[in-house]
């Protein structure tokens, strides 16, 4: 054996090490949970790490999972050791190539982040629906439970389909080992080459496709061939099973950790059993060891090795004792009579039972049942509650653990309560934490601390929330003496340390119900130690009195403020942990963090290391613990999520996912088919922003691009008549209209949303208005929100039940009457400062009421329709957005299905019209098949024309009145939007949107741009700009970007629209009313800054001028219809760049970076890409100055 | 032919003409242009204590904390296994124009905190700056700072600095001070090899349009030349420290006065900028003519001659030259006018 090192990573770091190591080609796509592990191998081939034969190997994105299974079939085809990573929807994807693959018998590993697939609704979450979905491709399906697992059976099945031939999918639980940082032993090089055989690589390579001697392969068979052939790779499967034990047993001789196909832990003679695979088994493992010290005859059978299945080595691994077995699986089959694995086991006994030697003379009771589906907790207490169903006579089949059904009644009740001994000599903690305070960073290097400096093994977890701007985190990290098999969270009395990295979450959660007694509690405020007290919730002072737990307080933003860190309190947490802990002698801690900041900041910064260790020795002299008072002094105000008006829906569901109760929603509280009301965003007041914009209505012009540029509709603009005002606040603001637009005498109000307003302060930046004596006062100022918060609320009450002003008297191509219009987007998830937000908004502030809307996977659905909320809302009348999300890779076609059925629902309705014409009344009938909807006016009379059909058709008798009432709502106007990102238009829809632009249909496709895949965490994408440093594109991307505009363009029949809101709002505003009046398809390009570009977002309205000006981003409308008017129809409404290039890029992280890596090429790229950016202004230039013939129809009218 | 030499710093130098910080530096071949031409050592171009800075906090924020605390996205950019930065391209560029040139190179360090920058004077050593620029820029803009508390910011990070190189320091400073002269004995005595007079300052300007405030930096006249001639007089004789004169000297007449007044070297910018680096050897000939013409057998004998210690007139160099220039507007006595 050679010697043991550890080393502590997740489970996505260990699939890629040994993927890495072990291949040629990489082809790779983003998705999340598995993203990490492309992300892995893309940076080490960066930094030209070699693999086991010493190159380096190649790694390349696709613009889907499709795409990245068929470049590995053809790499496979070609002789290369290749491989993939992914999860859930791009294992789906992956599926037409897997049966190919291992039809053709080709050696591959696929490493497979357990994910839920979209059913009801997307999940990013960890279960085995993915897995099971692809189990019938041919490959074999080897799965790990922990971290420690992924390392060694990736490098198992890589030996192993060398030697079988049959490909591999090596899967693990998403997130849970995925994302789990456990101390993990390493695996020498040398390791590897004893099990990975040159010579099983080179008759790899001697299947290859070449000239050389040439073959054919992928023919065409008849009903003649075809089923034989099928046949013929019977015995390579039926030889597997047999090859992976022996290159299991040859692991466990090099390295002395022993797999096999099914692993037994458990009594020898235990009575009742559970079979699983995944996390979960770790746990049950866990319980099983517990349940065995109390004398229970209890197993667990682990499965390894789940395809090809392995009948025989199951009942082998099975004790004699077994008289009733549990079949635990992580997926849902609806409609089948049992899910995979279940069904899998009872086929296997009953085979046996039924054959000529049997294992079993009676055949055992097997139940099977689902749990953890998306991540949901799989506790030793819902292991117990699945033996003790074993031990009933008739225990309940096709059950669920984990969940309330009280629908269909499948759920067994578990203890919450129950608890194995497991961790008791283990340090348990939690922190709490803001996603952007590092506080899962600090938690992250402390792993590493403790993992690579003691003996104590590690473990870290993290839960995130589904915020962007304002994402809280809970960190779960535990270390001890004994491995850690702990696949759940820290649960309620369990934690010997919690720590509260934010002082206004102790209103929000009851952080010490984690708190076991005689633990420590570290908290970070502003207060001193001696009155912090008097601040702790009386729910807190109890628990802290009744558990005798020790409270520790810093003052982490004043330490990291004196101490040059500025707002960064993450060292500052982390010494404080390290220091009063305990898991280390305090010097050693010390000392530790002292080498890891070393260690990160290297020579590259001496004054942030000086900073950081001054920050660590600071924070020594300001921890202080508190004395605690022997009694509460404080009662605990529980204020209502909702309020009491608040529809049931809202306050039974959404309340109490908000209130992180999610889990004890029973069954029955929950929609069947996916469907959530609106506007529920709105109840969510999370009091982000520390300042709140405050208006001088004398100073203001009343512009109206404070509301336009706002990312989350938090600042409102409103007209009304004076007698609204009678019973306004005294602090309500407003002044007379100014302008001919509107009737003199009316009044206008910019109201913020103090609660719901997150603090950008882009409204700020983009009032154009400063005081004549005091040019640093604007119309709008940032103040503190704490004093205004109150009477504001007040105010944004008031201004949201004045009356909204006449849709048909606005006028909609100003920037101040759009804004007049109700935004039906609003207070979403989206970072503070986001680019994307402001165009949604304004689409619904003009068309919302009458729009549906297909949204592409991705940040947008994610801010649109991550539950608990959605910011889609609706109007006073009830009508708003129709909002659905569909895939990643169909949302064009989504939405072309949508278009479709409304337009022929539309046409039916007409053609019932025309039937029922007599009953219906000529003059209703036909001013509504001739309806003119070109403006509001328009519509809304439609709108009152179909209501009064409506009414009209309950009189009629004919079933045909009927029909027509179902669909009579499509005679009205219907805007269709597909709303989606770069990554999807450019990259994996892209053939979607190239189909639908030329469908002829009015469909309004919205691409909001950020050039990069925002959501998985910034990708390269095909609209990535040269030069940009980004995931899969380390040393910068070398090639263009493409030109979608440029393409759509040569359809010429589609509205093409290229624009940036914050560099001219005017032209945004024209284009979104434009594209909606074409009849036919329309494309809209939207520029959106975004965190992801490595710059403040409170420069967004910057960063979109200096796109425009440097040419990068140059600003145009293609409309069809000026061409019909012997027009150019192509018009540029932004001039010849008039900055350099170098000015515009050097403001952003993403461009900068490269000069810091690869200053060459970083200078050669922007050479290249200032020379394109002219050149396109100048061929586009052109484009629009070519002199245009006028279409016959307009030449005959002229 | 009357010799040019002259002495800088410790160092020996081949003429006294010095080009000054300027993005000259940051390319070779226009330093190697400026070694061909004849200057006879090369200040580089600064290092600013705030670039390095800006550069750390932005790479702290978006490359090493870049986290949002998301579940689908840890991070958005890779972060790199090593990367240089400003300091190490400076060092690189220090290394290349020392193996390029055969002229000392001076380093130049531009800052006002004690905050650790200073320490980089120690890896600017070790990449072979013959001595360095120490460029403080301090605007004492607070009603409650005092005078003395400035010039100890100055003094202190002299004496930081002193502690960890060898190589010889000049204060570049600005006229902004009430009493240059005790000042820079006072940077006599913490160390300094010499002084660099005087300073020409980025000056905030306004943008009528939009109000804001913006900094504006334009090239330099002759006439801006005056204000340093006459405190490298004032100063000469009263402190044994090196003497460049920098700010305003385009023609060899400048030269000329700068080294009448005791300037050791003159530096030059604005010109070169203007001209390019040919424009050196022209005026380097034309202080060898003029030095000829009027029999001067060295730079040596030139320096000083009109210091304040030897001038004809000493006092013109202080109050009463204010009076005579005012006198210059009136006319004769004898004249009814």
């Amino acid at each position: 054996m050679t010697q043991s090192l550890h080393t502590t990573i997740d489970g996505n770091q260990a699939a890629a090490m040994m993927a890495h190591l072990t291949n040629e080609v990489i082809a790779i796509y983003p998705i999340t949970p598995a993203s990490p592990m492309g992300e892995w191998a893309d940076e080490w081939s960066a930094r030209l790490q070699k693999n086991l034969w010493g190159t380096v190997p190649y790694v390349i994105e696709m613009q889907s999972e499709a795409g990245a299974a068929g470049a590995i079939h053809g790499a496979l085809q070609a002789g290369a050791l290749s491989t993939t990573f992914t999860a859930s929807q791009g294992l789906l994807l992956m599926i037409p190539n897997m049966y190919k693959i291992a039809g053709e018998l080709s050696p591959t590993v696929f490493h497979v982040a357990a994910r839920s697939l979209a059913a009801q609704a997307l999940s990013i979450f960890g279960d085995h629906s993915d897995v099971m979905a692809a189990r019938t491709t041919g490959f074999s399906f080897i799965v790990s439970n922990s971290p420690q697992e992924v390392l060694d059976l990736a490098l198992i099945s890589q030996a192993i389909t060398l030697q079988s031939r049959v490909p591999i999918v090596h899967f693990f639980d998403g997130f849970r080992t995925s994302h789990e940082i456990a101390k993990i032993t390493t695996i020498d090089d040398a390791v590897v080459q004893q099990l990975i055989s040159d010579e099983l690589i080179n008759e790899h390579r001697g299947r290859a496709l070449s000239p050389e001697h040439p073959v054919l392969r992928g023919s065409s068979q008849n009903p003649d061939i075809y089923f034989q052939t099928r046949e013929t790779v019977n015995q390579y499967y039926d030889a597997m099973p047999d090859t992976v034990q022996e290159i299991m047993d040859q692991f466990f001789g090099l390295t002395g950790r022993q797999y096999h196909l099914f692993d037994y832990v458990g009594d020898k003679n235990a009575d009742r059993i559970i079979i699983m695979m995944g996390s979960g088994a770790e746990t049950a493992e866990e319980t099983v060891e517990h349940l065995a010290e109390l004398g229970e005859k209890t197993g667990l059978l682990k499965v390894r090795l789940y395809r090809p299945f392995s009948a025989s080595a199951l009942l082998s691994a099975l004790p004699d004792s077994c008289r009733t077995i549990a079949v635990l699986d992580r997926t849902k089959e609806p409609g089948a009579d049992g899910e995979p694995l279940y069904k899998d086991v009872i086929s296997a006994i009953a085979q046996d039972v039924s054959g000529a030697q049997t294992r079993f003379r009676t055949m055992p009771k097997v139940i099977g049942g689902r749990y953890g589906l998306s991540s949901k907790e799989f506790t030793p207490g819902m292991v117990k509650a699945v033996f003790d169903e074993l031990r009933h006579d008739t225990p309940k089949n096709h059950f669920t653990i984990g969940i309330h059904d009280d629908v269909t009644n499948t759920s067994i009740d578990w203890d919450p309560a129950f608890r194995t001994k497991a961790n008791d000599a283990a340090v348990q903690a939690v922190f709490y934490g803001l996603g952007s305070d590092g506080t899962v960073s600090a938690n992250k290097n402390s792993i590493k601390i403790i993992g690579e400096n003691t003996a104590l093994y590690a473990q870290g977890y993290f839960v995130y929330d589904s915020k962007k701007a304002g994402a809280v985190t809970v960190s779960h990290l535990r270390f001890g003496p004994r491995p850690i098999h702990s696949t759940y969270l820290i649960g309620d009395g369990d934690a010997n340390f919690v720590a509260c990295h934010q002082p206004v979450f102790l209103e929000r959660y009851d952080m010490l119900d984690k708190a076991t007694h005689d633990s420590v509690f570290l908290l970070n405020t502003a207060e001193s130690p001696d009155t912090v007290w008097d601040t702790l919730p009386g729910r807190m002072q109890q628990q802290i009195l009744d558990k005798n737990i020790r409270c520790h307080v810093i003052d982490a933003y004043d330490v990291a403020a004196r101490t040059g860190m500025g707002k960064r309190i993450n060292t500052v947490m982390q010494t404080c942990f390290f220091a009063i802990s305990r898991i280390l002698p305090r010097a050693d801690a010390i000392d530790a963090i002292k080498q890891a900041v070393e260690q990160t900041y290297g020579r590259k910064g001496q004054r942030i290391i000086d900073m950081n260790f001054r920050a660590i020795d600071e924070t020594l002299n300001c921890l202080h613990q508190i004395n605690i008072p022997d009694k509460v002094n404080r009662t605990t105000k529980k204020t209502a999520l909702v309020p009491s008006d608040a529809p049931r829906f809202v306050q039974q569901v959404t309340a109490e996912i908000i209130a992180g109760r999610g889990d004890d929603i029973p069954v029955s509280l929950l929609p069947v088919d996916g469907t959530f009301p609106l506007g529920t965003a709105a109840y969510e007041k999370r009091n982000l922003a520390l300042e709140l914009p405050v208006w001088d209505a004398e100073l203001c012009t009343q512009c109206g691009k404070c509301p336009y540029v706002c990312p989350h509709a938090a600042i409102r603009s409103k007209l009304f008549s004076e007698e609204h005002l009678k019973d306004a606040p005294a602090s309500f603001k407003y002044a007379a209209i100014r302008g001919k637009d509107y009737p003199k005498g009316m009044q206008i109000s910019y109201q913020v949303a103090p609660e719901d307003c997150t603090g950008c302060a882009l409204c700020v930046d983009i009032c154009p208005i400063r005081d004549k004596t005091n040019a640093s006062h604007k119309a709008l100022n940032m103040g503190a929100q704490a004093p205004l918060r109150e009477q504001e609320r007040k105010n944004w009450e008031f201004f949201l039940n004045l009356p909204e002003y006449d849709r048909t008297q606005v006028k909609t191509t100003t920037i101040k009457g759009s804004m007049l219009f109700q935004p039906l987007f609003e207070f979403s998830s989206a970072c503070e400062g986001c680019g994307e937000t402001p165009y949604l908004k304004l689409a619904s502030q003009l068309f919302g009421d009458r729009m549906v809307i297909a949204n592409a996977t991705g940040c947008s659905s994610i801010y649109g329709g991550n539950l608990p909320t959605t910011p889609w809302t609706t109007n006073t009348e009830g009508r708003g957005p129709a909002w659905s999300n569909s895939l990643f890779e169909d949302n064009a076609e989504f939405g072309l299905g949508i278009r479709v059925a409304i337009d022929k629902q539309r046409e039916q309705a007409r053609e019932l019209l025309l039937r029922l014409k007599e009953d219906i009344g000529d003059e209703l009938a036909n001013t509504i098949l001739d309806a003119d909807e070109v403006d509001e006016a328009g519509i809304q009379q439609q709108r009152q024309r179909v209501s009064q059909l409506k009414k009209g058709l309950c009189n009629l008798a004919q079933s045909e009145a009927q029909t027509l009432t179902s669909i009579a709502d499509n005679l009205c106007k219907r805007s269709v939007w597909i709303v989606g990102g770069d990554g999807w238009a450019y990259d994996i829809g892209y053939g979607g949107v190239d189909h639908v632009l030329t469908s002829g249909r009015d469909v309004n496709i919205l691409v909001l741009d950020t050039e990069v895949y925002s959501n998985t965490g910034g990708q390269t994408s095909k609209a990535t700009p040269r030069g940009t440093v980004a995931k899969f594109s380390a040393g910068g991307k070398p090639t263009a970007k493409k030109d979608l505009a440029l393409m759509a363009m040569g359809y010429q029949d589609v509205y093409v629209a290229q624009i940036a809101y914050g560099a001219k709002d005017v032209q945004t505003l024209r284009a979104f009313l434009e594209a909606e009046a074409h009849a036919g398809p329309s494309l809209i390009i939207a520029y959106s800054p975004c965190i992801a570009h490595g710059v403040d977002l409170k420069n967004n309205h910057r960063q979109q001028q200096l796109a425009v000006d440097s040419g990068h981003w140059p600003l145009f409308r293609y409309d069809p219809k000026r061409a019909k008017k012997g027009l150019n129809p192509l018009h540029l409404d932004s001039k010849a760049p008039s900055i350099p290039y170098r000015d515009f890029i050097q403001t952003e992280a993403r461009f900068s970076m490269l000069w810091h890596t690869h200053p060459e090429d970083a200078e050669a790229f922007l050479t290249v890409s200032q020379k394109e950016v002219t050149e396109r202004f100048e061929y586009y230039k052109r484009l629009s100055e070519i002199p245009w013939p006028a279409a016959e129809e307009t030449q005959e009218e002229t | 032919m009357a010799k040019l030499n002259t002495q800088y710093l410790g160092l020996e130098l081949a003429n006294p003409l010095v080009p000054s910080s300027s993005p000259l530096s940051r390319n070779i071949d226009t330093a190697k242009q400026l070694e061909d031409a004849g200057a006879s050592a090369l200040v580089m171009h600064s290092l600013f204590e705030e670039e390095i800075y800006c550069e750390e906090e932005h790479l702290l924020r978006f490359i090493h904390q870049q986290s949002i605390g998301y579940a689908e996205a840890d991070s958005f950019r890779p972060v790199p296994e090593n990367y240089k930065g400003c300091l190490d391209n400076y060092l690189e560029q220090l290394s290349r124009l020392k193996s390029e040139l055969d002229i000392p190179i001076i380093a130049s360090l531009n800052g006002v905190s004690l905050d650790g920058w200073v320490l980089h004077g120690k890896e600017l050593q070790q990449a072979g700056a013959d001595a360095l620029e120490l460029n403080v820029y301090y605007i004492a803009a607070s009603a409650e700072e005092k005078s003395d508390s400035v010039e100890g910011r100055y003094i202190e990070l002299l004496q930081e600095l002193r502690k960890h190189v060898s190589i010889p320091i000049t204060m570049k400073l600005s006229s902004q001070f009430s009493s240059i002269a005790y000042f820079a004995k006072l940077l006599e005595q913490a160390g300094a090899g010499g002084l660099s007079l005087f300073n020409r300052f980025y000056l905030p300007d306004i943008d009528l349009e939009t109000l804001q405030v913006k900094p504006s930096l334009s090239l330099s006249s002759s006439n801006e030349s005056l204000l340093r001639i006459r405190w490298i007089a004032m100063l000469h004789g009263q402190v044994t420290l090196s003497l460049a004169a920098t700010g305003g000297f385009h023609t060899v007449e400048d030269v000329l006065k700068a080294l009448l007044a005791g300037a050791d070297v003159t530096h030059m910018c604005s010109e070169l900028l203007q001209h390019g680096p040919g424009r050196i050897s022209d005026i380097i000939a034309e202080l060898s003519t003029w030095l000829d013409e009027h029999e001067y057998e060295s730079v040596e004998q030139l320096k000083g001659r009109i210091s304040k210690q030897h001038a004809i007139d000493p006092a013109a160099y202080e109050r009463a030259n204010y009076l005579k220039v005012i006198d210059s507007y009136s006319s004769s006595p004898g004249i009814l006018k």
